[in-house]
């Protein structure tokens, strides 16, 4: 573990010099202000809203919404952290030859993997739980609506994105840098791909496009936390606001029930052993 | 010193990449505080016989340990210290901050006073606050030495350690090597300045193919080549004749009426073997 640490240490120390922190909390803090200011401009319509639509909440419908945007764009910017921050962590750094000195060292390949993975998912689950939360307190400065959970979807965006990381840091020791990059951006889009068409299957009542949706999330099972998360905003919403949610870009989210927790945990025990099996047998 | 193992010790190490046998059967020992050179053209075998003592590659078959270790194991990368032919340091780190990340590394207890000290060993006392990215390629080679002698392996494995060097910087290598060996550390060097191995190294290991050659001390290896006289009707060249034949050839010399001016008993260097064994490509 201490090795682990040092590696850890490391990467995150290379963020720092190298000034990614200070471009990612710039670009948040614009990503934010724009937010911001979305919300604002909805929160002004959102009265004449409520008032021609008998039995829906305005308030509600607005800020449900409007949250989801901002959990897809988090979702993005902490799947582009990922990505940048392990796509050359093993295949690219040993072509540079910047692997071969740490890993003669005792250090063994399954603590430096470990190393990475913890700084990586470490600042992306922060980021993402940080950015998460900064939307909620924005969206409730300007439209009188809390989500109905806060934690648990909170959480659940944290694992998405420490899912997306396992799989970049994975696919740097199979894949070089610009191959690993593209399949992992390929593979988020073909996740939000799939709980979109599960969406429309929804709104068409249509099973093939819902259970395609439920087998490429499992498959994939950021998407499925990522649906999980969307849907816990409004747990307890029902009713006209709840129907007019469900019409909307964010809305009508699959749950994925209690054995997302341990087929998560299987899922990400499954890519550490590929990984490792396949960096043991790589020559460097 | 029976029951110390050897610092590295190859038997029948045979690595194949595909169709491509890089190695075919090599046996190779390095003593403790001994420095052996290792010698072969381009795609011998030499640095992958380097990567697999190291961990980095792993034999297609056959054994090769570090101090008694498995290669590759953590006892085994314990026990040494590399410097990689085609390697690279964080740019961002400067030289003392990336010695302190080996030394952590290692888990070397000598602080600052071994980082200090190494620095000064490799020429880089002055620029300890120098980031890897502001050296040239011969600052950064040397501080790949430095880094690799940290936390006083028992083997150091130096893969073209003077590539990038200008004479004044190989001859502070071969003095450090030099420093090694006093102090008992086993190094095995592998270059192509014969001229530098021939200087330094107890011991020389040719590889050709895939194959070890030839293996002895420089002085073994290289061969007596003749006898040269100056004499006052030109230069005279005895091919055959050897040291102890010199008081016969010169009183004949003499009594056919020549002038005798120098006198030079001619040996083949390890250049001349090392292009016999391997090819003069």
């Amino acid at each position: 573990m201490r090795g682990a640490g040092i590696v850890a240490g490391v990467a995150l120390r290379e963020s720092v010099r190298r000034r990614v922190f200070v471009v990612v909390a710039l670009l948040t803090v614009a990503f934010l202000g724009l937010y911001g200011l979305g919300v604002w401009r909805v929160s002004r319509e959102v009265t004449e809203f409520g008032d021609f639509q008998s039995g829906v909440d305005g308030d509600v419908v607005a800020g449900a919404t409007l949250l989801g945007l901002s959990m897809f764009a988090t979702l993005f910017l902490g799947a582009i952290l990922a990505v940048f921050l392990t796509l050359n962590a093993v295949r690219g750094d040993a072509e540079r030859g910047l692997l071969q000195p740490l890993i003669v060292r005792p250090l063994g390949r399954g603590t430096f993997l470990l190393g990475r993975f913890a700084a990586t998912a470490g600042v992306c689950v922060t980021y993402t739980v940080f950015v998460f939360l900064a939307s909620v307190v924005i969206t409730n400065l300007f439209i009188d609506w809390w989500p109905d959970r806060l934690f648990v979807p909170a959480f659940q965006m944290a694992v998405a994105v420490a899912v997306l990381a396992a799989l970049a840091l994975g696919g740097s020791v199979l894949l070089s840098s610009t191959a690993n990059g593209i399949a992992i951006f390929m593979l988020f889009g073909a996740g939000l791909t799939a709980g979109l068409l599960g969406q429309i299957g929804e709104a068409l009542s249509s099973e093939t496009l819902q259970d395609v949706s439920q087998v490429t999330s499992w498959i994939l099972p950021f998407e499925a936390h990522y649906q999980n998360a969307l849907s816990q905003i409004t747990a307890d919403t029902f009713g006209f606001s709840r129907f007019a949610i469900d019409l909307g870009p964010f809305g009508g989210a699959q749950e994925f029930g209690w054995f997302l927790w341990p087929f998560t945990a299987l899922y990400l025990g499954a890519i550490a052993f590929g990984a490792l099996a396949a960096f043991r047998r790589r020559d460097l | 010193m029976a029951g110390v193992p050897d610092a590295l010790a190859v038997e029948d190490l045979r690595k194949r990449y595909g169709a491509n046998e890089a190695l075919k059967g090599v046996d190779l020992t390095v003593g403790e505080g001994e420095l052996v050179g290792l010698l072969g053209p381009n795609g011998a075998g030499k640095s992958t016989l380097v990567k697999i003592a190291c961990g980095l590659v792993q034999q297609t078959s056959g054994s090769a340990a570090v101090a008694g270790a498995p290669a590759g194991s953590l006892p085994a990368n314990r026990s040494l210290g590399y410097l990689a032919e085609l390697f690279r340091f964080p740019d961002w780190l400067a030289a003392d901050e990336l010695l302190q990340l080996h030394q952590k590394l290692v888990e070397s207890r000598g602080g600052a006073a071994e980082r200090r000290e190494l620095l000064e060993l490799v020429g880089l006392g002055e620029v300890p606050d120098r980031r890897v990215g502001q050296m040239s390629k011969g600052m950064q080679q040397r501080l790949g030495i430095a880094q690799a002698m940290l936390g006083e392996p028992k083997l150091l494995m130096l893969d073209e350690p003077t590539s990038a060097l200008d004479p004044a910087g190989r001859r502070t290598v071969r003095e450090l090597l030099e420093t090694l060996r006093s102090r008992g550390v086993a190094v095995l060097l592998n270059s192509h300045l014969l001229s530098e191995v021939e200087l330094v190294c107890d011991r020389v290991v040719m590889i050709a193919r895939g194959e070890v050659v030839a293996a002895g001390a420089p002085e073994e290896l290289s061969r007596a080549g003749g006898v040269e006289v100056t004499t006052g009707r030109g230069v005279r060249h005895f091919a055959q004749a050897t040291r102890e034949e010199l008081p016969r050839i010169v009183r004949e010399l003499v009594a056919e009426g020549e002038d005798v001016y120098e006198i030079r008993v001619l040996r083949s260097s390890l250049e001349d073997v090392y292009l016999e064994l391997v090819g003069g490509r």
